[in-house]
């Protein structure tokens, strides 16, 4: 044996009960990946969801973690690139061994990551909203924020009640936008809606006055702008500067009250569907969410001195349900997915979660609420 | 298409071209002077909004935005002083990579400024929800500060470049660096002047349009990439150019919205600018022999 051999035979016999001692750590600690877009075009989701995984990590471990276990949050920046999302998936699965991923913040990260994490057997909650990252149901995947087609049936119904038959629909070329595209169209012959004409444009535009123009031409009675990106402050403004004054319906992505702000007087009527947190305070006491709303909001706020908006709740949903099932299953992937599956009638942001093998997302049309904006705030909506 | 429709199209078009020729002014007047492309010259705009708004906070609006053109061309000054002059005997390549790796920078530091949110300065006269009726087209008030006082800028320039001392010999720098050296023309000076003119025309456009098209740490790229297209398409380093292909692709996009779905807008400003490439190599207004002079 040469001296070469040897000193590494040692070294590894001094380094190997390390090894040893670190994985048996490691055991009392859930290691919890997180990825989300906190930088970039989708920052206005990614940011608040990993401030209220921290601030709910930080909680849970300050409160003696799950039944003694901390949580080990590990929070990746994919800044909205599907790509970047695809290689933080693999390497929280890979190297870091995660008990569970939580994010994608957006919906074509989502799925990009959906079939990794269903082949490796990792625990996915995703915070982003299109239906088909639960439709076709993977076994490992879930989703906190409420399908796209229950916001587009809020949406109609609301129509037909104030006798708008005949809308322009416009929405955003990324995941958001085209899940909500597909649906509202799906949607419209069922409910008696004629789409006259429907536009995508880039998630980054600045100036939608031509498109709107188009719009303006083709006669319609309302129009519906489906996406999550600040354009959305931009079509309201776009629409009170070309003199259109037909109503404009906007998704559940408008929960976000820095875009009342941007829009300023352009804002004030806007209808969309969204979740209670946004009217948090001026719900009836007996309503189940009552309380998780007024908590988190009131956590939230007072942490980071800014508002509360809904996509941070789709995170805090998210850990609340991996809490939910590692308090009641153990960290067993396994035993952890089946648990999710059981959860019933809990109360979280979103509305109140029922999940079963075949309903990886558990809400129902009542998590949405219709709400419009009135001087510069949320109200709900009364027809 | 009836009148108020072509109108509405015109508008907007016009609107939007201004805007780019504003980022493609920025562009020519540093490449007249160094030959580079600058890719922080969005970047610039992106500063002189996010600066605009936060000084706005506690200043009058007018003062706000004035402050904040001179803080820009202040760091116009320092980006030529701390990296450009630093380089030795600077190549046109390792120019052009340290603008983008600046471009980078300055985003990156924005986001830790101001963080991720989008803001806006207040409309200048009216509000959200003003509109002017001009003959049956509706504009925002903000259109018509966009469409003024992009004209004074270049009404500005083409007085400063003609009747100046300082403006004739950034055009002696422009037409051969060499010979304007032995006429005793302090070329390097001239360089950061240029620097400072494009940071402050940049913040200065960032200012005018960001109550229309909003402000965010990443928004200058998309306004740099669609002005370097314009300063093509005009013909590098001519300023008259640049307004006339920003009015061009504007009007372009507009109309191309009419007829076609919105997601081909780009596309067709792009494949105009390529057409227009293969026939005129120099670009709109560019001289054939000036292009040839160019290391670029």
């Amino acid at each position: 044996m040469s001296l070469k051999k040897v000193i590494i035979t040692l070294l590894c016999g001094l380094v190997m009960p390390f090894a040893f001692s670190c994985k048996k750590t490691g055991g009392d600690a859930i290691k919890v990946g997180a990825i989300l877009s906190q930088t970039g075009p989708a920052s206005f989701l990614g940011a608040p969801e990993a401030k209220t995984l921290q601030m709910m990590a930080d909680e849970i471990n300050s409160n003696g973690g799950i039944d003694g276990k901390a949580i080990d949050l590990i929070i990746k920046d994919s800044a909205g690139d599907p790509e970047k999302a695809i290689s933080f998936a693999k390497q929280l699965i890979e190297e870091e061994k995660v008990f569970a991923i939580l994010g994608p913040s957006t919906s074509g990260e989502s799925m990009k990551i959906k079939g990794i994490c269903e082949e490796a057997k990792t625990i996915l909650i995703s915070c982003a909203a299109a239906e088909v990252i639960v439709n076709p149901v993977a076994r490992y995947v879930f989703k906190t924020p409420q399908n796209d087609r229950l916001a587009a049936e809020r949406i109609y119904d609301v129509m037909k009640k104030k006798g708008i038959s005949r809308i322009g629909v416009v929405s955003s070329n990324d995941g958001f936008g085209l899940a909500g595209k597909e649906q509202l169209e799906k949607l419209a012959p069922s409910k008696g809606i004629t789409i006259a004409i429907s536009e995508v444009y880039d998630k980054k535009a600045t100036d939608l006055t031509g498109v709107l123009t188009k719009l303006k031409a083709r006669g319609v009675q309302a129009v519906i702008n489906w996406s999550i990106v600040p354009a959305q402050s931009i079509v309201a403004k776009n629409m009170k500067q070309l003199n259109m004054n037909i109503p404009l319906f906007q998704s559940h992505g408008f929960g976000n009250i820095k875009y009342v702000t941007e829009a300023g007087a352009a804002a004030e009527g806007i209808i969309f569907p969204a979740s209670r947190l946004l009217i948090a305070e001026s719900l009836p006491e007996d309503n189940p969410q009552k309380a998780v709303l007024v908590k988190y909001k009131k956590d939230y706020e007072s942490k980071f001195n800014e508002d509360v908006s809904t996509f941070g709740g789709h995170a805090y949903d998210a850990m609340l349900i991996l809490t939910e099932a590692v308090r009641k299953a153990g960290a067993d992937s396994e035993k952890a997915r089946e648990a999710i599956e059981n959860i019933k009638g809990l109360p979280g942001t979103g509305g109140v979660f029922n999940f079963s093998a075949e309903d990886h997302n558990g809400l129902d049309i009542n998590a949405f609420e219709m709400l419009t904006v009135k001087g510069g705030k949320f109200v709900k909506y009364e027809q | 298409m009836s009148l108020e429709q072509f109108l509405q199209y015109v508008l907007s078009g016009v609107t939007n071209g201004s805007i780019y020729a504003m980022a493609a002014i920025g562009f020519n007047i540093v490449y007249n002077t160094t030959g580079i492309i600058n890719f922080a010259q969005g970047e610039f705009a992106m500063l002189g909004g996010m600066t605009a708004i936060s000084l706005s906070a506690f200043l009058p609006l007018p003062l706000a935005i004035a402050l904040s053109v001179f803080l820009v061309s202040l760091v116009g000054a320092l980006v030529d002083f701390a990296f450009i002059r630093r380089l030795g005997k600077p190549t046109v390549l390792n120019m052009i990579i340290m603008t983008i790796g600046l471009s980078i920078a300055i985003r990156e530091v924005a986001l830790h400024i101001w963080d991720e949110k989008v803001r806006s300065l207040p409309y200048f006269t009216g509000t959200e929800v003003s509109s002017i009726n001009i003959f049956g087209a509706y504009i925002s008030p903000q259109v018509l500060w966009v469409l003024g006082i992009s004209g004074i800028i270049v009404a500005g320039l083409a007085l400063f470049f003609r009747y100046t001392l300082t403006g004739r010999a950034m055009r002696a720098c422009a037409s051969n660096i060499t010979a304007a050296r032995l006429c005793g023309i302090n070329t390097r000076n001239m360089v950061t002047v240029s620097f400072m003119l494009a940071a402050a025309i940049g913040a200065l456009a960032g200012c005018i349009v960001s109550p229309i098209t909003q402000t965010q740490y990443d928004c200058g790229t998309p306004l740099a990439i669609k002005g370097f297209t314009v300063a093509i398409l005009g013909g590098l380093g001519n300023s008259a150019g640049a307004v006339a292909g920003g009015i061009v692709i504007g009007l372009l996009e507009a109309f191309s919205i009419s007829v076609l779905p919105l997601a081909y807008k780009d596309a067709v400003a792009i494949a105009v600018l390529l057409i227009i490439l293969f026939v005129r190599p120099a670009g709109l207004f560019g001289k054939k022999e000036a292009a040839r002079l160019k290391e670029f």
